[in-house]
């Protein structure tokens, strides 16, 4: 590894481990599908309602069902107060969501509807897209929605020369020495392993990218175990 | 009979049981089984050599065909089901019924128990009533319904209890020993659609109320391991008796009692 300013991390963690996760279905019991996935202090919620009649009329599409996914971060989920409502920011990440998710869900059966998909971030560290993109798979999967197979996403970047896998908020918009901070959000499909999203925020050789990628592939494997258990033990507490 | 015909029933029940299927849950994108002799069926597909599901629920195999059946999740009409819904539009030859689903449900007038006047449709069924249909058919682009058996038709009086489709299942009970419970106690004739919706009527409110208290009780606690002793205490202890019916041992560790 390159000699690099960033030596040690602030909360102990080696530089390719995840922050703390815990995940959890039917959290909501009057939605369809629902689920909470945290790392760290960065916490998502994710509530599925559908499939059900798209309006307006002309939005639908009489070949497949659409997935529509709204993202929003709580008022209070940062020190300084969001101001609630859509944002630019906010509606991108809504469709890079939608995206990433439109990859695995198939909804051929269910011409002219919609599955709509809420994700809300109560507490955020760094990290969220990923966070919500975990919580609204494992959401659409406890509504019974049709997927390939699941996602898993997690954030990997590069604090002036290291590589660091799961970014939190210091590491991502507090750290400037040296090169500063990369952030590369990657989501990657649990059977096939292929990347449905891939982004990148900051600056990065194209070495370090391909070492960054295998990382978060590492990552993503501890991800998907965390939401298959999730899933697995549903049963024991809750039944939405 | 009495404990130990209960007890000749459960092993009976056991036996079949490891028989038929080996039950367990499974995630999308989750190798069901290897080998080329199984069948993917409802959610699941082939992938080279192995079954996977493609949604999230108990694996079932049946004779080499693999099926995943949803515990969780919005309502997915299947032929044979019984729903209870709404009048939400009028056409020129049928209605248009709100379940709960994906789709509307439609009833066409040829499907009604007697003549119609096309002119005057309202006269039969209009916006608003409810009304307890089965399933005909299952297309992608919606589902076709029918009234023409004994036990369909419209609903008049009583009250309609909405739970959820997945708790269905412990409603009725296994072979419908829930539902008849709740008959035999209440004196209210209770019935329950797959969508979900729980239609009460008895000769007068209080039955109605306790029927209903009943079917929440058990929405609530569907999970719940040896939920018949626990319905059968709050039955008790709402003064009412359990005894007219038969009540067949219940296996609980059963998610679906399809």
């Amino acid at each position: 590894m390159v000699e690099g300013l960033y030596k040690k991390r602030e909360d102990g963690r080696k530089f390719t481990d995840v922050r703390p996760m815990k995940a959890k279905v039917g959290i909501v019991p009057s939605a369809d599908g629902s689920a909470s996935f945290e790392t760290g202090k960065t916490k998502a919620i994710a509530v599925v309602r559908g499939p059900r009649t798209l309006h307006p009329q002309h939005m639908q599409n009489a070949q497949t069902g659409i997935l529509r996914v709204s993202y929003g971060m709580m008022p209070f989920s940062v020190e300084d107060r969001i101001r609630p409502g859509p944002n630019r920011r906010a509606e991108e990440i809504g469709k890079v969501t939608e995206w990433a998710l439109s990859s695995v869900v198939d909804l051929s059966g269910f011409p002219n509807t919609v599955v709509d998909v809420f994700v809300q971030i109560p507490q955020a560290d760094a990290g969220t897209r990923v966070a919500g993109i975990n919580a609204a798979a494992l959401a659409l999967a406890h509504a019974g929605i049709p997927m390939k197979e699941m996602v898993s996403a997690i954030g990997v970047g590069k604090i002036d020369k290291t590589l660091v896998v799961d970014l939190d908020k210091y590491e991502d918009s507090l750290y400037h020495d040296g090169e500063g901070s990369t952030d590369i959000p990657i989501v990657l499909t649990s059977r096939t392993k292929e990347i449905a999203l891939l982004q990148l925020d900051g600056k990065i050789s194209v070495d370090e990218f391909k070492e960054v990628i295998e990382l978060g592939k590492v990552a993503c494997d501890d991800i998907l175990k965390v939401q298959m258990d999730a899933l697995k033990n549903a049963g024991d507490s809750t039944n939405g | 009979m009495g404990a130990n015909g209960c007890q000749e029933r459960i092993i009976r029940l056991s036996r079949t049981k490891i028989k038929m299927a080996k039950r367990q849950i499974v995630v999308p994108g989750e190798t069901v089984v290897s080998g080329n002799e199984f069948l993917p069926g409802d959610g699941a597909y082939r992938d080279g050599n192995n079954v996977v599901a493609n949604r999230y629920g108990i694996a079932n195999i049946f004779e080499k065909h693999v099926r995943v059946v949803p515990v969780s999740g919005a309502y997915y009409p299947k032929r044979g089901n019984t729903i209870i819904g709404t009048i939400v539009d009028i056409t020129f030859n049928g209605w248009l019924i709100d379940f709960g689903g994906a789709q509307n449900a439609f009833l066409p007038v040829a499907e009604v128990p007697r003549y119609v006047n096309k002119n005057e449709m309202a006269e039969f069924l209009n916006f608003g009533e409810s009304v307890i249909i089965k399933v005909w058919d299952v297309k992608s682009r919606g589902v076709d319904a029918s009234m023409k058996m004994r036990g369909f038709g419209k609903i008049e009086g009583g009250m309609i209890v909405s739970v959820g489709p997945n708790q269905v299942p412990r409603i009725i009970g296994r072979e419908g020993s829930m539902v008849k419970m709740i008959k035999g106690a209440t004196g209210c004739d209770v019935t329950v659609g797959q969508n979900g919706k729980v239609w009460i009527s008895g000769k007068n409110t209080d039955n109605e109320v306790n029927a209903r208290k009943i079917v929440e009780f058990i929405a609530d606690n569907a999970v719940v391991v040896g939920l018949t002793e626990k319905v059968e205490k709050m039955i008790g202890d709402m003064g009412l008796k359990t005894s007219e019916v038969e009540v067949i041992a219940e296996n609980t560790d059963e998610v679906s009692a399809e």
